[in-house]
């Protein structure tokens, strides 16, 4: 769905994406990872046309062209953005009126179809400015719903919205995937990351340092975590398998829970929980990043030392 | 696309205050005219009012002459201005273009949109002002400024016409401010910037020692729609303004394409 070969962006002497490789497939829920100003919204405008790239290529959907697709895309960038003195329902007629595709039949259908999609059926004659920050949100996903995508890009989807609201849009995009829409999600919140997405990219300074299939990213390491009272005779019990030792928590190199947990019971040693240890999504990208670019002064992280002294 | 954008502009309410309040001025005027009696002496103030006094018809003329130095040209400006920066300000423009809407195709809505706020404006000053002339003057059988009389069939067409040469005056403005729209993402900058080189072109053509780039400057032949009233017409400096217009209209268009269609959409 999308496939970018060296992508490159420069802003004078500033170098925002530098040689990125994607590889967004059909059916994907794509998470985009990355630190403020790592050039993931650098990137998504250059794959939807905005941006044109300084070097290097992509493919959109099969095409080289983005404005030969983007009639099947649906995308959110930067926050939603509409007309404040018009209705939410105005401004999706006339985004729909505005491009390819959009014949005036069928027109109110899809505009009603899309605000039900997202629980504006309510507000949509509501003038914008009167909306709130997640009302906006949800008209901005309305909108990249409309023309009903097969693939969203979506630029922080969830901001301004409460829990539920949050809950509500998962939802919503798990549904539409796997009714074959394919998403792609660029965000920082990780946990939103973890749960909606198959699989991440990480970007960090305008490079992709990580690329995989979440399972992969938090497969077990190997090690399995114990959670008992008695944690010195397991200690004892286990010998140097024990890697480490955290008041009653065990830390121990052993990657089947099962028989562990047999030979700890065995013993008499009680065990409160267990279960192998596995990366955290936060562990895999704390430890490819560097603090964002609204970072100014201070003291930086060492992956940034190391990086200058070097 | 077009469509589109004619609605936006039909819906906003600033396109109706603007036009309103160049409606108003000229009327203004005219009832001051009309309650005092006090005519300016010929050949002072703007053209034709000396002689309305005797004749409303000829008062959508004068309106005209009005409302050109200055008003409509400042809000011709600021709508054109507003078209491409506006909707970069307010960030519309990135869904526009992912809608997707061509670049080429988002500038000539834009231009043909502001070409309809302009010829809307003018229209709508002339009409009403004919209208209130007539009212308030009454009318009669349309002096030319020559001192013959013209028939009211030819009297409507040198309106018409004229109506005509003032709207394709301002669209060189449009086109300088519809160029800087595409330059900045400040409406404000590009309004600004437009009505400065109107200014300047305004200082410059009543300078003397700047005589010798006179016939270059924009706003030189504006008023050359009072020659629409001379019997005969006098052609010249029309035909001049006109062939004057279109090359700032082609020249600002095309910088302005060029412009729109290299430039990172970052707002």
């Amino acid at each position: 769905m999308i496939r970018t070969h060296a992508l490159v962006k420069r802003f004078g002497p500033v170098t925002a994406v530098d040689g990125v490789d994607l590889d967004v497939r059909e059916g994907d829920r794509y998470g985009f990872l990355g630190p403020n100003g790592s050039g993931k919204t650098t990137t998504v405008r250059m794959l939807l046309g905005l941006v044109l790239p300084t070097s290097g290529s992509f493919e959109l959907l099969g095409s080289r062209r983005a404005q030969d697709v983007l009639a099947q895309v649906g995308a959110l960038v930067e926050g939603p953005a509409f007309y404040g003195h018009l209705s939410g329902r105005r401004n999706l007629t006339l985004t729909d009126a505005a491009g390819p595709g959009g014949v005036r039949r069928g027109r109110r259908a899809r505009v009603d179809a899309a605000l039900e999609q997202v629980g504006l059926d309510g507000a949509g004659s509501r003038p914008v400015k009167a909306y709130s920050l997640g009302m906006r949100q949800r008209l901005g996903l309305a909108a990249a719903l409309l023309r009903q995508p097969r693939l969203l890009v979506l630029d922080e989807p969830t901001n301004g919205l409460d829990p539920q609201g949050i809950r509500e849009i998962r939802d919503l995009l798990l549904g539409l995937n796997r009714a074959g829409t394919t998403v792609f999600l660029s965000s920082h919140l990780l946990a939103e990351v973890e749960l909606l997405c198959d699989r991440v990219g990480v970007l960090n300074r305008g490079r992709l340092v990580v690329q995989d299939s979440l399972a992969v990213l938090q497969a077990p390491t190997g090690r399995t975590q114990v959670d008992t009272p008695d944690a010195f005779q397991a200690t004892q019990l286990l010998g140097s398998r024990v890697e480490a030792v955290d008041g009653m928590r065990l830390l121990v190199r052993d990657d089947d829970p099962a028989a562990l947990n047999a030979m700890l019971v065995r013993a008499g040693v009680r065990v409160r929980a267990l279960g192998p240890e596995r990366r955290t999504l936060e562990d895999t990208v704390l430890q490819v990043t560097t603090a964002g670019s609204d970072r100014v002064g201070g003291p930086q992280r060492d992956a940034d030392v190391e990086e200058l002294s070097a | 696309m077009i469509v589109v954008e004619l609605s936006k502009l039909l819906r906003r309410p600033r396109t109706w205050v603007s036009i309103g309040l160049l409606v108003l001025l000229p009327t203004l005027v005219a009832v001051f005219l009309a309650v005092s009696e006090v005519a300016p002496r010929p050949g002072t103030g703007p053209a034709f009012l000396s002689a309305v006094l005797s004749n409303g018809a000829l008062y959508p003329a004068a309106a005209l002459a009005i409302v050109l130095p200055l008003f409509l040209p400042v809000a011709v400006a600021v709508i054109a201005g507003d078209a491409v920066a506006g909707e970069a300000q307010a960030g519309t423009l990135r869904y526009l273009l992912i809608r997707p809407v061509g670049r080429t195709r988002l500038l000539v809505a834009k231009l043909i949109s502001v070409v309809a706020y302009t010829m809307l404006a003018v229209v709508l000053v002339a009409a009403v002002s004919y209208v209130v002339g007539v009212q308030l003057f009454g009318s009669g059988p349309l002096p030319s400024t020559s001192g013959t009389t013209l028939s009211t069939g030819d009297a409507t067409l040198r309106t018409v016409l004229a109506v005509l040469y003032v709207g394709w005056s301002m669209l060189g403005v449009a086109a300088v401010a519809l160029f800087l729209s595409t330059m900045t993402d400040s409406p404000l900058a590009a309004a600004l910037g437009a009505i400065a080189l109107l200014v300047t072109s305004g200082v410059l053509v009543g300078l003397d020692a700047a005589a010798s780039v006179r016939p270059y400057l924009p706003t030189r032949y504006w008023l050359a729609f009072v020659d629409l009233f001379r019997d005969p017409v006098l052609y010249r400096d029309l035909v001049r303004g006109t062939l004057l217009q279109g090359v700032y209209v082609l020249a600002f268009l095309s910088a302005a394409w060029a412009n729109l269609m290299t430039k990172d959409i970052t707002s």
